[in-house]
């Protein structure tokens, strides 16, 4: 099952967040109890361990120093790797310049729009 | 014109009119109004246009964050931005301190405006490349001078009060 980025963190309001799990309705909940049925857990473990990706996309507008020095903050890379991954953008259109759990990522996607930078937060297929 | 780095400050002398124009232009030229183009592009999607679900949230939680960063950075700047007013009929140079605690507050509204412009002008990565185009030919060519010139206070204000360049020692 593929589960939906929410941009969580401290930009989304935790009531928010929780408010579409939540059903109250009395006559299902009575039916439940009189006649019980076990539903299946469809958010497997192995679902939530995928990996998500922060993806970089290339914009001519940006400087490749302004953006080797965005690399280093945002992901506290070196000053090479940095560099590595901005000349990736500027050649190939793209770099991939993080993988692995959702909210990290969310949040790397964050910084990186604050910074001006066309970046994108995908699945991991 | 002239830029050194003073004590926890940059400082731009000798302005001439023109250049003093362009950089008091910096705060208006970070509004995307009237533009599709660069609205969108100050604001991009965070995901595959398919994640309806994603973007929706991201306007709805995280876009207004943004539109707040980006508007502070801008007022900073602005504030600057100030020493240059004074008496506009004489054509006396200018200086202007930018103190190194506002430098990231620059590099934003330079970065915003650059954004802007160039989406407003569709400007190819050619004409981008392009430094040397005089700025009187057309509207279009002084709006690729304004990027070129904040381009160029972009790399000043980077190498000279963020440092970049230095390795880091972690």
């Amino acid at each position: 099952m593929r589960r939906q980025p929410h941009w969580g963190g401290s930009w989304v309001a935790q009531s928010e967040r929780f408010a579409g799990l939540i059903h109250l309705d009395a006559s299902p909940l009575r039916a439940t109890i009189a006649n019980p049925t076990i539903e299946e857990e469809t958010q497997t473990g192995e679902s939530l361990d995928l990996p998500w990706q922060v993806v970089v996309h290339n914009d001519p507008v940006n400087l490749m120093t302004y953006v080797t020095m965005v690399f280093q903050r945002v992901f506290g890379y070196p000053r090479e790797k940095a560099e590595r991954h901005m000349l990736e953008v500027h050649r190939n259109g793209h770099s991939i310049l993080w993988s692995g759990v959702r909210e990290r990522a969310e949040l790397y996607v964050q910084q990186l729009h604050g910074y001006l930078l066309l970046a994108t937060l995908e699945k991991v297929d | 014109m002239e830029i050194c780095r003073g004590n926890d400050e940059l400082e731009i002398s000798e302005l001439d009119p023109f250049l003093a124009e362009l950089l008091r232009q910096i705060p208006a030229s970070t509004n995307p109004e009237g533009s599709p183009a660069a609205e969108q592009r100050l604001f991009s999607r965070p995901a595959d246009k398919g994640e309806k679900e994603s973007c929706a949230e991201w306007k709805l939680y995280v876009e207004p964050e943004l539109r707040k960063f980006f508007h502070t950075a801008t007022e900073t700047v602005a504030s600057d931005l100030e020493q240059l007013n004074g008496n506009e009929r004489t054509f006396a140079n200018r200086t202007l301190h930018i103190p190194a605690k506002h430098a990231d507050a620059w590099l934003s509204a330079l970065n915003q405006a650059r954004l802007v412009i160039a989406a407003k002008y569709d400007f190819t990565e050619g004409e981008l490349c392009d430094h040397y185009r005089s700025p009187i030919g057309s509207r279009r060519d002084l709006s690729l001078f304004q990027v070129n010139f904040y381009g160029f206070l972009q790399e000043f204000i980077l190498r000279e009060i963020i440092g970049c360049g230095e390795k880091r020692s972690d």
